[in-house]
């Protein structure tokens, strides 16, 4: 490579470094504004309004979903088993709402501390899986969660299940 | 190799090499991605929890992973025109920028679709949803730019610095779903890690990205060697090839 090429590929090199350092800080200092909603650590220390339109995010806790009988009325625990929130919302949840799974919740923070929610999204985790997969798992006493730790070791009883189910 | 590299930046040797690679790579591509949408769609399981509407993922993960690799290859062709003044690597650019725009289009198309039926919303700002939006503003930037100048050369370089710049949102999409909370989940299926699915789900997927890639080589090639016979018109051995076709 002659001098000249050599140069022009630092100048662009250190160009390309210059912007990336520059949008890395303002990404850092924008980090709180682009994380999607709030955890319930961060709604205990305070760091979220009180009464303005925030999300926030998190487990749903198990055993926690209360659903009235007579309306759409129902509430649960967001948790990320440390800090716990209450959240009340009237509508239709997602088909993937359930215990122990991820949720996103757009409402305002009320004084008393819940949420009074205006939507509620589903989070979904990585793994994917058949059912009979996802029946193993549960029946060995892990969670579908588990999935890329424990899938080799409940592995035979799928195998079996399978085989059982043919016969 | 350098020999070799040095050979394809010339435009007769290009047009040459690539003529011998491109069957290969059409016939790779097609049977590819047949393969993986038949399985994919027919007979790979449903998931435990989305059912059917997990088979999005047969097109939204390749597309996705195409969207970004098209813009880093396109960058990388820019620095190669930049610094060593290879007119073949600024022709390819020119090609892959539509090619990966639309396929960040079909990754946010089709990843509002499925987001419908599982998170419950088409659209929320997170940062990967809205990393992946500003990665196709950039694709049109860069077509737009290569356009808005009169002489061609002004307006590849052009083109060539925002592809560079815009490489650092390639990192940002990748890291997005690590660094901060959004609604997506982390990556599934990456090729450094044991996929997050059986085999009976993540083969097919694999042949899909396989599929995609090989389409993207071909198309790229393909488009790269119509490019060389017009810019190239007046140079004889365009005129002879033409001729000789005649």
């Amino acid at each position: 490579m002659n001098a000249k090429r050599k140069q022009k590929l630092y100048i662009i090199l250190a160009l390309v470094g210059l912007a990336a350092v520059a949008v890395g800080l303002a990404l850092f200092a924008l980090r709180s504004n682009i994380n999607l909603f709030f955890s319930p650590i961060q709604i205990a220390e305070g760091k979220a309004p009180i009464e303005r339109q925030i999300r926030a995010g998190g487990m749903v806790r198990e055993g926690s979903v209360e659903r009235d009988l007579d309306s759409l009325d129902v509430s649960f625990t967001v948790t990320d088993y440390i800090e716990d929130v209450e959240v009340r919302y009237s509508g239709i949840l997602p088909d993937l709402f359930r215990e122990g799974q991820g949720v996103v919740v757009v409402g305002s923070l009320q004084p008393e501390g819940w949420i009074r929610a205006d939507q509620v999204l589903a989070r979904h985790d990585e793994n994917y899986m058949p059912p009979e997969v996802a029946e193993a798992l549960e029946a060995s006493g892990y969670s579908p969660a588990d999935y890329k730790e424990k899938a080799e070791e409940v592995s035979k009883r799928v195998e079996d299940n399978a085989a059982s189910t043919q016969n | 190799m350098w020999a070799f590299i040095h050979k394809l930046g010339s435009p007769k040797w290009f047009y040459a090499i690539s003529a011998r690679l491109l069957p290969w790579l059409w016939v790779a591509a097609v049977a590819l991605i047949v393969t993986g949408s038949i399985w994919g769609l027919l007979y790979a399981p449903a998931d435990y929890q989305q059912g059917n509407s997990f088979r999005i993922i047969y097109v939204h993960v390749p597309a996705a992973f195409l969207a970004q690799s098209v813009f880093v290859s396109m960058a990388a062709a820019g620095l190669v025109f930049m610094v060593w003044k290879i007119k073949v690597a600024d022709m390819a650019a020119a090609m892959m920028a539509p090619l990966g725009a639309c396929m960040t289009f079909v990754a946010l198309f089709s990843g509002a679709v499925w987001g419908v039926p599982t998170w419950g919303t088409w659209w929320q700002w997170d940062a990967r949803l809205t990393s992946m939006l500003i990665l196709f503003f950039l694709y049109i930037g860069v077509i737009a730019l290569r356009g808005a100048f009169t002489s061609r050369d002004a307006g590849a370089r052009a083109a060539s610095v925002l592809a560079l710049v815009g490489v650092i949102n390639i990192p940002i999409i990748k890291y997005s779903v690590d660094w901060w909370y959004t609604l997506h989940q982390t990556a599934s299926f990456t090729f450094t890690s044991r996929p997050a699915m059986p085999a009976q789900m993540y083969v097919p997927l694999l042949l899909m990205v396989l599929g995609f890639y090989c389409f993207f080589i071909a198309l790229t090639l393909t488009r790269t060697r119509t490019e060389i016979l017009r810019r190239e018109g007046s140079k004889r051995w365009v005129r002879q090839l033409v001729e000789g076709r005649l």
